[in-house]
C-alpha cells in the first residue's frame, strides 16, 4: 500500500470511529476513550522505541506527571474546571516535557538494556514521590477530582468526552506524523539503524536523542491530563511499572515504527483487559497468549501484516507481486 | 488498485463495526429485578480476600433463595485486581452496561476512595462494605451523597482501643505499622486516645508495605516501653509476630484487628498467642447468630468466617430488609439511602445503626488470641476470643462530631509524634 492509500486508511477508521461510537453502549464510549488516550501514550512512546531504538520503560512517569498536576489542581486549587482546561493542557504538556528533559539528562548516555533499566529507576522516583508525598498526591489514597470541567460543553457527558479525546488524538497523530516525516525524524530513523554513522557525517546524535526524549514526555503528559479526568482519579497505581511495561507491549504488538500501531495495540489491550475481563474469568491468558504470538509470529506487530501477506505471496513465486515489490524498493 | 483498497476498507469497517457492536448493551429487564454490582480482587495478591468478601454476601443470598422481599437479585460480580483505576473502570461497567441499582465492595481504602466519585458522577449508589478510610464518611462525605458505609472507619476501633490501653496501665507505647494510609489511621486514632487519657507514644515505626524483613526494625524498638503496638497488611501480618518471637522479644503486643483477623489467623503460629487487637467482628463471638453464621459458613466454603465476610454478610442482610419495607421494589437512590440510615439492625456483629453521615454505629470488641476449641469443632484453633465490648461506638468516639472533624485526618504526620525520643 502506498503511503497515500494508508493515510486513506487512517482517516477512513477514524472518521467510522467518529460516526459509530456514540451508538455504541455507554460503556463502550468509555473504553474507546480509554484506548484512544493510551493510544496517545503508546504513540508518544512509538517515537522513542520505533523511530530512535531507544526502549523506555518509564513511560507511565510523565503519564503520572499530567495526571498528578491535573488532579492536584483541580482538587486543592479548583483550576482547569472551566476555560482554564486548556491552561491545564498546555501546563500538563510541559511538565511532562519539562520532565523528560531532566530525566533524558541521566537517561540518554545509556543505550540498550541501560536505557531501560535507567528510565524504569527514573519511573520508579516518580511513584515514589506520589507515594510518599502525602500532603500534595494523598499518598496510597491518591487524589480524587472534583468533576470534569465544564466550559459551554460538559466534558461530564461522555460523548462529549469522547470526540474532545478524539480531537487531541487525531492532532497528536498529525503532529507525530509530521514529526517523523521531518528531516529531523529521518536522522532518528538513522540513529536507530546505526548511530555511529551518523555521528560520522557530523549529527549530534544525543540532541537528537534528547530532543525526541522530551517531545514524547510532553505527548505522556498530555495523555496524562485526558487520563485524570477520564477516571475521576489518580492514585500510585497509575505511575506503577505495570502502566509502563503496557505502554511498551501496545507498541510492540500494534507494531513498533508505525504510529497508529500503538494505537491500535492499546485498542487491542483495553478491549482485552477491561472489556473481556467483564466477560470470561480467562482473560489473562487470552491476553498473555496474544503477547506470546504476536512476538513469536509477528515481529513487525499486527501492522506488520499486510508486508508479510505480501512476502507470503512474493516467496510462493507471484511474478507480478515480485516485480512490484522489487520497483517499489 | 482502488477497488482493492475499497475491499480492504469494507473489510476494515465490517471488523470496526463488529467490534462496537458486540458490547452494544442490552438495557433494562423485568421490574422486579434488583442488580447488585459487586467488587472486589478476585486475582493478584488479594485475591483470597476478594473470595471472602464475595462468599459472604454469596452465604445471605443463598439462604434466601436470591430473593429479597420479592425482587429478584441479579449478583454481578467484576474483579478490580485490588488496582483503584481498575476498580473505577469496573464500576462504570456495572453502572453503564449492567445498569445496577448498587455497587456494593471494593477491599482497599484506595479503592474506596476511587469508587467514591464513580458513585457521586453516575449518580448511583455505592455500598462501602470493606474499604475503611476515615474520609469518606467524615471530611468528604459532602462530596459523595451516594456513599453508604456499612462496614467501619479506619480509626473507628482504635479509639476504644486507647482507653482500653490505659486501662492495662500501660504508660509507654511503640508503634510499629505498615507505611500506608490505612496504617496512619490506625495508628493516629490509637495515639489520639491513648495520649488523650495520659499514655505516651515514644515511637513510631513505619516499615514499607510488603517487608518480608523485620530484622532492621525490631532491634529499634525501645526497651523501655510497655507494650508494641502494630498494624500490618498482608503477609507482614505472619512475618512480624514470628519474627518478634524469634528476636526473644516478650512484651505484650497489641494490634489493629487486621493483623489477627480470622482471614490470616489460621495460618498463624503459636507466638501469637496473648496478642490482642480490636475490631467490629470476631468470629469468637459467643453469640447464637454468630455461632450459627460460624457453622454455615465454615460447611460451605471450609472455613472460619474473617470480617470480610461477615461485613458483605451483613450488607446483603442490610439491603435485603430495606427492600422488606418496600416490598421488594426498588424505591431510587436517595430514598434507599434514606431509610437505610435510619433503620437499626441486629446483625451478625451485633446491633448496628447508622450515624448522619452514613458510618455505622456499632459494638467494638477486644480481643485476645487464644488457642482453644470453639463451637463444637473437635480440635484446638486460634480464636480470638472478646475480652471486653465496648457498645455503640461511633466514628467520633466521645470526641464529638464537629470537635472531631476539626482535626485533619490522621496521618503520618498527624497527630505529631510529642513523646518520640
Amino acid at each position: 500500500m502506498k503511503q497515500r492509500d494508508r493515510i486513506l486508511a487512517v482517516m477512513v477508521v477514524l472518521v467510522a470511529l467518529a460516526a459509530v461510537t456514540p451508538f455504541t453502549g455507554s460503556y463502550l464510549i468509555l473504553l474507546i476513550t480509554q484506548a484512544l488516550i493510551l493510544g496517545i501514550l503508546a504513540m508518544s512512546l512509538d517515537i522513542l522505541l520505533g523511530f530512535t531504538g531507544l526502549p523506555s520503560l518509564g513511560q507511565a512517569a510523565y503519564l503520572g506527571m499530567g495526571a498528578y498536576l491535573t488532579a492536584i489542581l483541580a482538587a486543592h486549587y479548583d483550576f482547569g474546571l472551566g476555560w482554564s482546561f486548556w491552561v491545564v493542557v498546555v501546563l500538563g504538556i510541559l511538565i511532562g516535557a519539562v520532565t523528560a528533559a531532566f530525566f533524558g539528562l541521566f537517561a540518554i548516555r545509556a543505550t540498550g538494556v541501560y536505557f531501560l533499566m535507567i528510565t524504569l529507576a527514573l519511573g520508579m522516583c516518580v511513584w515514589g514521590l506520589a507515594y510518599r508525598w502525602n500532603s500534595m498526591t494523598g499518598g496510597d489514597n491518591g487524589i480524587n477530582l472534583p468533576a470534569r470541567p465544564e466550559f459551554g460543553i460538559q466534558l461530564a457527558d461522555g460523548v462529549t468526552y469522547f470526540y474532545v479525546v478524539l480531537g487531541f488524538f487525531v492532532v497528536s497523530l498529525v503532529m507525530l506524523y509530521v514529526l517523523v516525516r521531518s528531516p529531523f525524524g529521518r536522522s532518528l530513523v538513522g540513529i536507530r539503524e546505526r548511530e555511529l554513522r551518523m555521528r560520522i557525517l557530523g549529527y549530534n546524535t544525543w540532541l537528537h536523542k534528547y530532543i525526541a526524549f522530551i517531545i514524547a514526555g510532553g505527548f505522556g503528559g498530555l495523555a496524562g491530563v485526558l487520563w485524570a479526568h477520564l477516571s475521576g482519579n489518580v492514585s500510585p497505581q497509575v505511575v506503577i511499572l505495570a502502566t509502563s511495561v503496557d505502554a511498551l507491549l501496545m507498541v510492540v504488538l500494534g507494531g513498533p515504527g508505525t504510529l497508529v500501531g500503538g494505537a491500535i495495540g492499546a485498542g487491542v489491550v483495553v478491549f482485552l483487559r477491561d472489556y473481556l475481563s467483564t466477560v470470561v474469568p480467562w482473560w489473562q491468558y487470552v491476553l498473555g497468549g496474544v503477547y506470546v504470538l504476536t512476538i513469536l509470529y509477528l515481529p513487525g506487530g499486527l501492522m506488520g501484516i499486510p508486508e508479510r501477506i505480501r512476502h507470503r505471496r512474493a516467496l510462493s513465486g507471484n511474478p507480478e507481486e515480485t516485480k512490484k515489490r522489487e520497483s517499489a524498493s | 488498485m482502488l477497488h482493492r483498497l475499497k475491499g480492504r476498507l469494507d473489510w476494515k469497517l465490517a471488523a470496526v463495526g463488529l467490534a462496537l457492536g458486540m458490547g452494544v448493551s442490552q438495557t433494562s429487564g423485568a421490574a422486579e429485578e434488583l442488580r447488585i454490582g459487586f467488587i472486589a480482587p478476585l486475582t493478584g495478591g488479594f485475591a483470597q480476600v476478594g473470595k471472602d468478601m464475595t462468599n459472604g454476601f454469596q452465604l445471605y443470598l443463598d439462604e434466601v433463595g436470591g430473593n429479597f422481599a420479592g425482587a429478584k437479585v441479579k449478583f454481578i460480580v467484576e474483579d478490580d485486581e485490588a488496582k483503584p483505576p481498575v476498580g473505577v473502570r469496573k464500576a462504570e461497567k456495572l453502572a453503564l452496561q449492567d445498569k445496577v441499582q448498587m455497587l456494593v465492595g471494593g477491599l482497599l481504602a484506595s479503592t474506596g476512595y476511587a469508587l467514591a466519585p464513580v458513585s457521586t458522577r453516575l449518580k448511583v449508589l455505592y455500598i462501602a462494605s470493606t474499604p475503611a478510610a476515615d474520609d469518606l464518611t467524615q471530611r468528604d462525605s459532602a462530596k459523595y451523597p451516594y456513599l453508604m458505609r456499612t462496614g467501619w472507619s479506619s480509626s473507628q476501633p482504635s479509639h476504644p482501643f486507647g482507653e482500653w490501653a490505659c486501662e492495662q496501665g500501660y504508660k509507654r507505647i511503640v508503634t510499629i505499622a505498615a507505611d500506608f494510609a490505612f496504617g496512619y489511621e490506625v495508628v493516629g486514632g490509637f495515639q489520639k486516645a491513648f495520649e488523650g487519657c495520659g499514655g505516651k507514644i515514644i515511637q513510631k515505626i513505619w516499615p514499607p508495605l510488603g517487608t518480608q524483613d523485620f530484622g532492621p526494625f525490631i532491634p529499634t524498638l525501645k526497651k523501655d516501653a510497655d507494650a508494641i503496638f502494630t498494624l500490618m497488611a498482608g503477609p507482614m501480618s505472619l512475618q512480624f509476630p514470628k519474627q518478634l518471637a524469634n528476636a526473644g522479644i516478650k512484651k505484650p503486643v497489641i494490634g489493629g484487628g487486621t493483623s489477627y483477623d480470622e482471614f490470616t489467623l489460621p495460618s498463624m503460629g503459636d507466638e501469637v498467642i496473648g496478642h490482642v487487637s480490636t475490631l467490629h467482628y470476631s468470629a469468637a463471638l459467643d453469640t447464637p447468630k454468630n455461632a450459627a453464621f460460624v457453622k454455615k459458613y465454615r460447611e460451605k466454603y471450609g472455613k472460619v468466617p474473617s470480617y470480610y465476610s461477615e461485613g458483605n454478610y451483613t450488607t446483603a442482610q442490610m439491603i435485603h430488609e430495606v427492600l422488606k419495607k418496600t416490598n421488594g421494589k426498588w424505591p431510587g437512590t436517595q430514598k434507599f439511602i434514606e431509610m437505610l440510615s435510619k433503620m437499626k439492625f441486629d446483625s451478625v456483629r451485633g446491633p448496628v445503626h447508622f450515624d448522619d453521615m452514613r458510618n455505622p454505629v456499632q459494638n467494638i470488641y477486644i480481643k485476645k488470641v487464644e488457642k482453644k476449641k470453639m463451637f463444637g469443632y473437635e480440635k484446638d484453633e486460634l480464636w480470638n476470643t472478646v475480652t471486653k465490648t465496648y457498645p455503640n461506638v461511633s466514628q467520633f468516639w466521645k470526641y464529638g462530631k464537629t470537635e472531631f472533624l476539626k482535626q485533619p485526618v490522621y496521618s503520618r504526620e498527624y497527630p505529631p509524634c510529642k513523646f518520640c525520643e
